[in-house]
């Protein structure tokens, strides 16, 4: 069987690679050596097809041009496939492991409880609005009603300040 | 009759895709998934009495193409047996998974995803079951494996992700050892073909044939928790919900050890691997079980003795006579039923106890008597006490092993029977500490015999798994396990004539030839290169 001396190179880094990369602790660690372990193996199925030869008989006859052997590409492209689909699950599992250890379960009552959550804070929001406005009067009240220029400039940074708490 | 063969892995994928759609619809899902699988034990069973009746394998071509180059499902005994049996696991496990759901009143599973995930996770066990060349087993094995993947991080609480990322990553590492173990066999012979493959595989020089031999079973080993690669079990089956350990539990390992019984019987047979397999079965039982003497946690435990008795079934295969196989596949029958119900019944317990810990159990026989003969009855198969079925399969087992004896299989046998007495150690603690032991005395308890027990890792900060655990048992639950210790109970009564199925299987599995003949009913294409480099064959 013949083979490519550079596909055999590249398979061997990427196997050497991604066990060394997999042995990590860190999740997405595991995730890359799990590719190029993954693509290794991929490459050596391809390699096994060793190199095109004459093409099989069709009809009666041959083509004139060499044929590689087609089934090591069907099985790398199933290969292929399902290490996607195992992918995709594994970055789930990432995000997954990345938001219980941030946020801990308390996170998942952040999205379950989130129309309570804004009800609350609409809530609050309101009372802080309240007491702006009464915190405005207060001030109005010690510089006297002369002022009608302090009153506005007053005002403006109590609007930004409530931006600000929503 | 042979149009029965792909529907058993095609009604299950239809009813994943269905129930998929209907993921609202909660009743119209448990319906479909009740009938798929039931349908597909129906199937299973007609083909299992056609394979007996005729001898011969049932062979499919499927699409037509001619075996070489097209895909082939065979079903022979042993497949017919292997899909049978776990057809009824997943039937009954199913039952008692819909029981919880009601009886929690589907508040803790808002699992829409359960049924289509427990569908695709059918259909691959059946597809690696039946499949007649080794890269559709490949695709069976990851079809299951990726339905597991979701049922063990099912909810994804942290002490799930935390057991998935394990299990996980052990078997994306032993698909792609069993990958790379393909392209090497197909760079070897220039096909994937099983039936061409136990004839091309004999032409190989003896070394070649041990490498991709051990390059296979090494893949198939970790899956099947075999001694040295067997450490990740314990440690992410028992965080899955109840029912999905127990479907686990009783199948997913021994489809690893369906593999290496088709490989080793069909495939490598000049092997010499006698003596490499005793000795790790050996070591199997004996780890597993001393690991599951430390174990507070009953779900630890019954994890811990279910590598430990997949000893057993490594013991019988590396035996390897006719004998020997039989009583296999009677054990492999046997244990994936006691298995499965035991889980099913600590299910039950964590419900009615309120704990899986035996340190804080108690006083479950006044409680729940009905549980208790549930679990004693288990325990005592698990075991190997006279009458079960369990003390059957191993005596099968020692005596095909004192028919072809040598010192090592004395050893062996020893081992054996050592392990089973452990195993009934463990068990029968469990039944002092959860079931006899007054409710009273579990506060302040001190016991020799409970001093040294480690708890679950996942038991430290929740101090007990039961305190948001919900405590209703529904009749299904119940209903699922009486099922599955009656069919346990039934491979006792019905001793007799299933080992002499099992003995024929056996047979079937011990003549490769037959195997062959029925896939190329005109003789082995010697001359047909497909594969390898055009016109020149393959092996080099």
């Amino acid at each position: 069987m013949n083979a490519s001396i550079t596909l055999v190179v590249l398979m061997a880094v990427m196997y050497g690679t991604g066990v060394y990369v997999m042995l990590e602790k860190s999740l997405t660690r595991i995730l890359i050596g799990f590719l190029l372990v993954g693509n290794a193996t991929n490459l050596l199925i391809f390699l096994m097809s060793g190199r095109s030869g004459s093409s099989p008989i069709i009809d009666g006859g041959t083509a004139d041009a060499p044929m590689v052997d087609p089934v090591p590409q069907v099985l790398m492209l199933t290969a292929i496939v399902i290490n996607f689909g195992v992918t995709a699950f594994i970055l789930a599992l990432i995000y997954r492991s990345w938001w219980l250890s941030n946020l801990g379960d308390e996170g998942d009552d952040v999205i379950a409880g989130e129309e309570e959550q804004d009800a609350a804070e609409a809530d609050q929001a309101h009372e802080f609005h309240q007491s702006l406005e009464g915190d405005d009067d207060a001030v109005r009240a010690v510089l006297g009603e002369g002022s009608g220029a302090g009153d506005d400039d007053d005002d403006e940074p109590s609007e930004q300040e409530r931006d600000v708490m929503r | 009759m042979s149009a029965l063969v792909p529907l058993l892995v095609i009604i299950p994928l239809v009813g994943a895709a269905i129930t998929l759609i209907l993921g609202r619809y909660r009743r119209l899902q448990i319906a479909i998934s009740v009938t798929a699988l039931t349908a597909v034990t129906i199937a299973a069973a007609v083909l299992l009495a056609q394979v007996d009746s005729t001898g011969n394998p049932i062979v499919v071509k499927v699409g037509g193409w001619e075996p070489p180059f097209g895909i082939v499902l065979v079903v022979d005994r042993l497949s017919a047996i292997m899909v049978v049996v776990s057809a009824l696991m997943l039937l009954g496990v199913l039952v008692f998974a819909v029981g919880q759901g009601l009886a929690d009143r589907d508040r803790d599973t808002p699992v829409s995803i359960f049924h289509p995930t427990y569908l695709i996770l059918s259909a691959g066990l059946f597809d690696a079951f039946i499949a007649g060349d080794l890269f559709n087993m490949y695709v069976g094995f990851e079809m299951l494996l990726a339905a597991s993947y979701v049922l063990l991080t099912l909810g994804g609480t942290g002490a799930r992700i935390r057991a998935g990322v394990t299990y996980v990553v052990v078997s994306l590492v032993s698909s792609l050892l069993f990958l790379g173990a393909i392209a090497l066999i197909y760079g070897a012979t220039g096909t994937v073909t099983m039936a061409l493959l136990s004839d091309r595989i004999r032409e190989l020089p003896l070394d070649v044939q041990v490498i991709l031999c051990a390059a296979l079973l090494i893949g198939f080993a970790v899956k099947a928790a075999i001694f040295p690669l067997s450490f990740w079990l314990p440690d992410s089956y028992p965080t899955a919900p109840a029912p999905v350990t127990a479907v686990f539990a009783g199948l997913l390992t021994k489809v690893g050890v369906y593999a290496i019984i088709r490989t080793d019987k069909l495939l490598f047979f000049d092997v010499p691997l006698t003596i490499p397999l005793l000795i790790v079965g050996g070591l199997t039982m004996l780890i597993g079980i001393l690991g599951a003497l430390a174990q507070a946690d009953v779900k630890r435990l019954l994890s811990f003795t279910l590598v430990s008795h997949i000893g057993y079934m490594i013991f019988g295969v590396a035996i390897g006579t006719e004998l020997a196989t039989g009583a296999t596949i009677y054990y492999i029958v046997h244990h994936i039923t006691v298995q499965t119900a035991l889980f099913l019944v600590v299910g039950l317990i964590e419900r009615v106890g309120r704990s899986t810990s035996i340190t804080r159990l108690g006083g479950l026989l006044k409680k729940a008597p009905y549980v208790a003969i549930l679990f004693f009855i288990g325990a005592l198969n698990l075991g190997g006490i006279p009458p079960f079925s369990g003390f059957l399969g191993k005596v099968g087992l020692f005596e095909a092993g004192a028919e072809s004896p040598s010192p090592l299989v004395y050893v062996l046998i020893g081992a054996g029977v050592v392990t089973s007495l452990l195993t009934l150690y463990a068990l029968m603690r469990v039944w002092n500490m959860a079931f006899w032991r007054p409710s009273e005395d579990v506060e302040g308890y001190e016991s020799p015999l409970i001093e040294s027990l480690q708890e679950s890792p996942d038991a430290v900060n929740g101090s007990t798994t039961g305190v948001g655990v919900a405590t209703r048992t529904s009749v299904l639950m119940v209903g699922a396990t009486t099922g599955l210790i009656v069919m346990t109970l039934c491979l006792t009564v019905f001793a007799g004539p299933l080992f002499e199925l099992a003995g024929r299987a056996a047979g079937n599995v011990a003549t490769p030839d037959s195997y062959v003949d029925s896939v190329f009913p005109g003789g082995v294409p010697s001359d047909v290169s497909v594969g390898g480099p055009a016109g020149s064959g393959g092996a080099r």
